[in-house]
């Protein structure tokens, strides 16, 4: 910007030929622009807006990978939405995103207040915690396929041992879907701690201070400072967490493979079978068509909304 | 900044006057430790299990170390699956697409925040729109236009999407290169440098934190992607580790010994890395969230 108006004051000065110098200018700025960008230029039309055409046409179209395709109108989206397993799939989704986007921010935000008393120590606890973060989805859900397996698994026994009884989590199908939520939970939890760490280490102590000097009890500041003043964080995790939820697939193939029930199924499990198993490419761009704009809907409520709580500090 | 130091500096007056320690402390210090270690236990029950017998895995109560310790898993494991291959394949095209995207992404990065050109903002706009896009959408037409260009069941179909397009990697340098101060660039240019010396010379050493954050962020995410690798990947000597292990599972799913083995080879590495390296990718995680 700067640098434009510069060139423009300083074409002013010179009066003679100024256009010119300003438009050999532009065309130099527009090649090393251009040079500049072309390798994520060619990426972006070749892996991502070209596909999206591509996803377009075929959601509109039956194909089966071979031949040529016809024209479906809106047959593919008609088939979805009379599809009870699929609409049984889209309710585990919901479900799994209504119990894991709240579990893992309301406890990632509580482990960050207690982890900023801690001084020193925080580096130690937080190893614990943001380990599973950097761990593949394949070895977690390896892991707690031993967890779950009601046979050999040391929470069944650590609850049997205390007169609870235990679920047979990825059998009982009304424990299927809690069950992923619960290690989405275990994963997920430590990205947004160290986030909601590094957003209440920007909250000046100065806040906290006048609001303790008006007498505010620990709760009023929690409800009326902490919590108005990382608004912002709590939006981008909310946004991103319920993007991810939508999404959630590794976990479910890891302990089902492609034999998954219709309560376990969520709607890219789906996605995944329709496109490489039945080959069926019009059906399953539609529904991944549908779930795009689930998700656009989903994050404009949220953009929208957010002018009524989200407190940007200036 | 200066509020900053004020505060840490506020913050650590009272630790001077030496007061005495709180029972509230105490019990604070005890439940993190408690929480941090229930977090961690899983791993260590991988670890522990896979070191026991079968028959001991299968013992109630279960014991959390292994009585009689045997390697037998990783021999299994390692006879079953090519681990070291799916190792390599794991680092290559991790590390490759980890080189080249934070290239290319800060090379666009650079021209979106200090070339002035036609269509600048638009442009911009199209890749920030980009980002809502689910993988899935497009991961079937990929698909298909692999199978054109004949990289099913190479690594280019992994390599060269994700070194070649990262909305979020020229959204977060864009951020940056924003906020380093214009002065330097403009005698460097007055001195008649090129924008490939000033982008080379002055603009990439400055950007050394965001790039390692980035860095860190991308390898994570390439080296345990499993989703791409399953749809592109078909043959064993191609697989990824996350592949492998998964294969692995079906194979050898009811010996619980061996399948901890194989997962401790998959999980080991990046926790060895995480432990040596905890305060850079814990920041570069932080990082990477905070301007957006």
């Amino acid at each position: 910007m700067s640098l434009d108006t510069q060139i423009r004051a300083s074409a002013d000065a010179v009066p003679a030929p100024p256009r010119r110098k300003v438009s050999r200018r532009h065309r130099k700025d527009t090649i090393a622009a251009l040079v500049f960008l072309s390798p994520q230029l060619v990426g972006l039309i070749v892996f991502m807006v070209g596909p999206l055409g591509f996803a377009l046409y075929l959601a509109f179209s039956h194909w089966d990978g071979f031949g040529a395709a016809t024209f479906a109108g809106l047959s593919n989206f008609t088939e979805l939405f009379e599809n009870p397993r699929i609409q049984r799939s889209a309710i585990n989704t919901v479900w799994f995103t209504v119990l894991q986007v709240p579990g893992v921010m309301i406890t990632a935000f509580l482990f960050a207040l207690f982890m900023q008393k801690a001084g020193k120590m925080t580096n130690v606890y937080r190893l614990g915690f943001v380990a599973p973060v950097v761990t593949s989805s394949v070895a977690v859900a390896t892991i707690w396929l031993y967890l779950f397996n009601p046979e050999i698994s040391p929470i069944n026994s650590a609850l049997r041992s205390i007169g609870i009884p235990a679920p047979n989590w990825l059998q009982d199908p009304a424990f299927i879907i809690p069950s992923f939520a619960v290690v989405a939970i275990w994963q997920g939890l430590g990205y947004q701690l160290v986030m909601f760490m590094a957003g209440l280490q920007s909250i000046g102590a100065s806040y906290l201070e006048a609001a303790e000097l008006d007498g505010c009890s620990a709760w009023q500041k929690l409800w009326h400072v902490t919590v108005p003043l990382i608004s912002p964080t709590i939006l981008f995790l909310s946004i991103t967490s319920i993007i991810g939820s939508f999404q959630v697939f590794d976990y479910i193939y890891v302990f089902m493979d492609s034999s998954a029930p219709d309560e376990a199924r969520t709607i890219v499990y789906e996605i995944v079978q329709m496109a490489f198993r039945e080959f069926n490419f019009g059906a399953a761009s539609a529904l991944a068509f549908l779930l795009f704009l689930v998700l656009l809907g989903v994050t404009g409520l949220q953009m929208a909304a957010q002018k009524r709580w989200v407190h940007y500090a200036e | 900044m200066s509020t900053l130091t004020r505060n840490i500096a506020r913050s650590q007056e009272p630790r001077t006057r030496r007061r005495p320690v709180r029972p509230g402390k105490i019990i604070l210090h005890l439940a993190l430790a408690t929480c941090a270690a229930l977090m961690a236990l899983p791993f260590l029950w991988m670890m522990f299990s896979s070191f026991k017998p079968l028959d001991e895995i299968f013992r109630q109560p279960p014991t959390f170390l292994p009585e009689a310790w045997t390697t037998g898993g990783y021999e299994t494991a390692f006879a079953g699956a090519d681990f070291v291959r799916g190792f390599w394949n794991s680092t290559y095209i991790a590390v490759t697409v980890t080189v080249v995207s934070l290239l290319t992404s800060t090379m666009a990065a650079y021209a979106f925040a200090r070339i002035d050109f036609r269509g600048s903002k638009p442009l911009f706009m199209v890749f920030l729109a980009t980002m809502m896009v689910p993988a899935q959408l497009t991961i079937i037409p990929l698909y298909i236009i692999m199978g054109w260009l004949g990289w099913i069941d190479t690594p280019l179909s992994l390599i060269m999407p994700a070194s070649l397009f990262s909305a979020f990697g020229v959204f977060l340098m864009r951020q940056y290169i924003k906020g380093i101060p214009l002065e330097l660039e403009e005698a460097a240019e007055l001195d008649g440098a090129s924008r490939f010396r000033v982008f080379t010379t002055m603009i990439l050493p400055l950007l050394r934190t965001p790039l390692t954050a980035l860095g860190i962020f991308t390898f994570l995410g390439q080296w345990n992607n499993f989703f791409g690798p399953l749809i592109f990947l078909n043959s064993d000597a191609n697989f990824t580790l996350p592949l492998l292990v998964n294969q692995f599972k079906g194979q050898y799913g009811a010996d619980w010994t061996s399948l901890m083995s194989a997962t401790t080879l998959v999980a080991a590495p990046l926790l060895i890395i995480f432990a040596v390296a905890q305060r850079q990718i814990v920041d570069g995680i932080a990082l990477s969230g905070s301007k957006s």
